[in-house]
């Protein structure tokens, strides 16, 4: 009996343990830096952490369903030239000699379509053509990339603010503000509440752990596995593209090679935030802490002067214990289940 | 009395909430055929798995010539000379030949590189030595189940001092012709002096080749006799005991009242490579009754169920329902029409080990439970609490992990998944599939009860017992043929298990002509 009790505290230690790992962090950060803890420290970490976030909670569905999706960064890189280019360019339609040029919601949506159209191909290889995730995703990340410099030949879109006489002005917007807080943060919240419902409390939600965590016996229940496994990487590609959006409207640049690795921040958040990458298991809360985690590390050892190369090292010694602590959990919970079915058995 | 080369002494293994073993003393003899004897789950292979050190007993000890061995895991098993072959095969599918025959024990040149030759050659003398050429060059997955299974004899022989081989059920996919070349092989070992532990649910096999025969039921050992002293019916009487008995379903349905909820005609599968997993199957499934479909491995009676559910789009024939032919599209699609299946295999078909008690219920109709988009968690909690509720499921809380449940109501679960989408027919594959007796019997009731409540429920099942329990009418598969149909006082023991070999006899005539 006892035993049971002091394996429940380690339990919900545990499953707290990336929240302590982010509380330690901020205080190691601000006792090192006392400018780490000011209202304009935070918000620039705050927009950090919205971007790899919202990567994390496309991520995180992909994840759940035992999948990965390798070709976020790639299409950050892809919708901000597109958006880039309609604003700069328009769309010119040969044939007919005339260019259109877009009004800013028009190339918002236009973007998304895109990030859902390229999350598509990636579930429709992986699924029809049992094309294992990685490699699918490994594909599109090249071929996205490669996309992204071919539109511009590999230069830069600056000062894409966008032209009175075009219609096409207010794109810089959505990099802005509401207040002091950054609309990034707000888009943020938002997605993360979305997805989260709809993880929670729809039927497409419990479906998407159930194709996680046993493929086989979700088909035999009539779950249509296809249609769940395509739908997250669809939404994975809408997510990038919203980073990708949010990044040029920043920056008002689209930049070809931006978003390069982040797939990397977005897959550490998931996991950080105990996300199983077996599948089946993961919460979007987790990985909203994970995606703080990720970028108190970033912009805190920047404070502090850690050297670049030195943050590499530290992040992934970080990720690869939080794995570590992840597998310790799974088997204290597989024990614990064991003994309550002894104990149910004896009473 | 034979030579003792080692023996278990006072062997228990406890898993939970189970006692696999039970205080179990066992002698393997000296180049004699031991047979091990029992139902399902009477502990016969658990005892192999400890006497080969897959398992660690509880408690209990084995001595091999007088001294005490302690046996941590399969190297040191194979370093005393005990070798096992497995019901299922453990070899590797990608490898060739010789590489599996050495897996684990390369030869080498100079503790580097791989001696491919000196390799290659001693597969070949062990494969001579069985008198089974197969060119160790090949793919092992491109061999055939018998081909595969001296494959694995071959890789215990490798051991050289192989002194006793475990053979678990090695007969159970082999043609007529490789059972004659294994027991060739098998009386070669034993002349050598290997002794042979080996276990069949085959009877007249064990009296054909066995020399003693130990029989166990639930985990003790029940009879240990010299199989010269003893008869096929003495064997059966102590493999089944009083106690485990079910009793016999007492129903007796009108059948020329009642309706035809589904017919099922010409319905053909062809198989990989040539010839028929299904050949032309005809039966009908009449309006609340338990038709059992009753077979030995490999005579398409879980292919029926796969068919009929919609994962097998190759096959062909009619499928009526309620008088109207159907058109088999998907899983989802005949959910919708109203057929459920409880898969053979609950582990990897039936549950989401992801997932809690509640949400392995409600998985197979989330979308009939919404409201707007969202799940309505009150219908849902009632839905999940009804089937509970019905098949009596013994859960503290929906909400804990489906691990934490014994087998039965795990098993329990699966049914209760598929009621909830409120089935016409219900196809059950294997349901009494590792749950303990007293489990058995409860899920037997279930179908029993369901079909007294107007569902038509078909069971699939390899054990002779449960089925005569349970099924209204049987009807017999054979290499895919149907070659019997029962119904009430034709149903014995004898008549089932004669028709169940029929379709061999069937083919063999037809090549033969």
């Amino acid at each position: 009996m006892k035993n049971i009790n002091k394996n429940t505290v380690l339990m919900n230690l545990m499953r707290g343990r990336t929240f302590f790992v982010l509380l330690v962090l901020v205080i190691f950060f601000a006792a090192k830096s006392p400018a780490f803890l000011t209202v304009s420290s935070i918000i620039s970490v705050m927009r950090h952490v919205a971007l790899y976030g919202i990567l994390g909670i496309g991520m995180t569905y992909v994840i759940i369903t035992g999948g990965i999706d390798l070709s976020v960064g790639s299409v950050v890189g892809l919708t901000g030239m597109i958006a880039g280019g309609l604003i700069f360019q328009g769309l010119t339609i040969l044939p007919l000699g005339i260019t259109i040029y877009f009004n800013v919601p028009t190339i918002v949506v236009i973007s998304l379509a895109l990030g859902a159209i390229i999350g598509l191909i990636n579930g429709f290889i992986i699924t029809k053509f049992d094309v294992a995730p990685f490699i699918a995703t490994l594909g599109m990340m090249n071929v996205a990339r490669g996309l992204a410099m071919l539109r511009s030949n590999g230069a830069t879109y600056q000062n894409i603010a966008g032209y009175e006489e075009l219609g096409n002005t207010g794109f810089h917007k959505i990099g802005g503000s509401l207040g002091i807080i950054p609309n990034v943060v707000l888009i943020f919240a938002a997605i993360a509440l979305i997805a989260s419902v709809i993880l929670k409390f729809t039927p497409l939600g419990w479906h998407i752990f159930s194709v996680g965590g046993n493929a086989n016996a979700s088909r035999l229940s009539g779950v249509k596995v296809q249609k769940v496994t395509t739908l997250v990487y669809m939404f994975s590609g809408v997510c990038a593209a919203v980073v990708g959006l949010i990044t040029s409207a920043q920056l008002t640049a689209a930049n070809p090679s931006s978003g390069d690795g982040w797939e990397m921040n977005a897959i550490s958040a998931v996991v950080l935030g105990g996300t199983s990458m077996s599948g089946g298991v993961g919460t979007i809360g987790g990985t909203i802490i994970g995606a703080f985690v990720i970028g108190v590390i970033n912009d805190g050892m920047i404070m502090i002067g850690v050297s670049e190369f030195w943050q590499k090292v530290i992040k992934g010694i970080i990720i690869v214990l939080a794995v570590i602590i992840d597998q310790f959990q799974a088997k204290l919970h597989a024990r614990m289940a064991l003994m309550q079915q002894s104990q149910e058995m004896n009473a | 009395m034979a030579e003792i080369v080692l023996s278990a002494r006072g062997i228990t293994k406890e898993y939970p909430g189970t006692k696999a073993l039970d205080n179990v003393d066992f002698d393997i003899e000296k180049g004699k055929v031991n047979v091990l004897i029992g139902e399902n789950g009477a502990g016969k292979s658990t005892l192999m798995k400890v006497i080969a050190g897959i398992e660690s007993p509880t408690s209990g000890k084995i001595y091999m010539d007088g001294k005490e061995i302690v046996l941590k895991n399969t190297v040191d098993a194979k370093k005393h000379g005990i070798g096992i072959i497995h019901q299922e095969l453990s070899l590797f599918p990608n490898l060739k030949v010789y590489q599996n025959i050495f897996m684990n024990d390369e030869r080498t040149k100079g503790d580097i590189f791989l001696n491919n030759k000196a390799y290659k050659e001693e597969a070949e003398r062990i494969l001579e030595r069985l008198e089974y050429p197969v060119d160790v060059d090949m793919q092992v997955s491109d061999l055939r189940v018998g081909q595969q299974q001296m494959i694995e004899i071959a890789r215990n022989l490798a051991e050289e001092h192989l002194k006793i081989l475990i053979m678990d059920e090695p007969t159970s996919s082999l043609s007529e012709m490789e059972v004659e070349a294994l027991f060739r092989v098998m009386r070669d070992l034993l002349r050598q002096g290997t002794a042979i532990v080996y276990i069949s649910h085959r009877l007249e096999e064990i009296m054909k080749i066995g020399d003693n025969v130990t029989i166990f039921r639930n985990g003790r050992l029940v009879a240990r006799s010299e199989v010269k002293d003893t008869s096929i019916p003495q064997i059966v009487r102590h493999m089944t005991g009083k106690e485990k008995d079910f009793t016999r379903t007492d129903r007796k349905l009108d059948y020329d009242t009642l309706e035809d909820i589904m017919e099922v005609e010409d319905l053909t599968l062809p198989k990989k490579g040539g010839g028929y997993l299904l050949n032309h199957v005809n039966f009908k499934l009449k309006r609340g009754e338990v038709l059992g479909i009753y077979g030995l491995m490999g005579a398409g009676r879980t292919e029926i169920f796969e068919c009929l559910m919609g994962l097998r789009p190759e096959h062909t024939g009619t499928v009526k329902l309620e008088g109207k032919p159907i058109r088999i599209k998907s899983i989802r699609s005949q959910i919708d029409k109203g057929f459920a299946l409880v898969p053979e295999d609950r582990q990897r078909e039936g549950l989401v080990q992801a997932l809690n008690i509640g949400r392995n219920i409600s998985l197979s109709v989330l979308n009939r439970l919404k409201k707007l988009c969202f799940v309505d968690l009150g219908r849902e909690k009632k839905e999940v609490e009804k089937e509970i509720d019905e098949l009596r499921i013994k859960v503290a809380d929906r909400g804990l992990p489906i691990l934490s449940l014994s087998g039965g109501n795990q098993q329990k679960c699966v049914i209760g998944k598929g009621l909830l989408t409120d089935p016409k027919i219900l196809l059950l594959d294997e349901p009494s599939r590792g749950i303990d007796i007293g489990a058995k019997t409860e899920v037997f009731e279930i179908i029993q009860r369901l079909a007294e409540e107007g569902l038509s429920c078909i069971v699939v099942s390899s054990e002779l017992k449960e089925i005569l329990a349970v099924a209204d009418r049987i009807v017999v598969l054979s290499n895919g043929i149907v070659t019997g149909e029962f119904t009430g006082d034709e149903i014995t023991n004898d008549n089932l298990v004669l028709a169940s070999y029929k379709g061999h006899h069937q083919n063999r005539e037809k090549q033969g002509a």
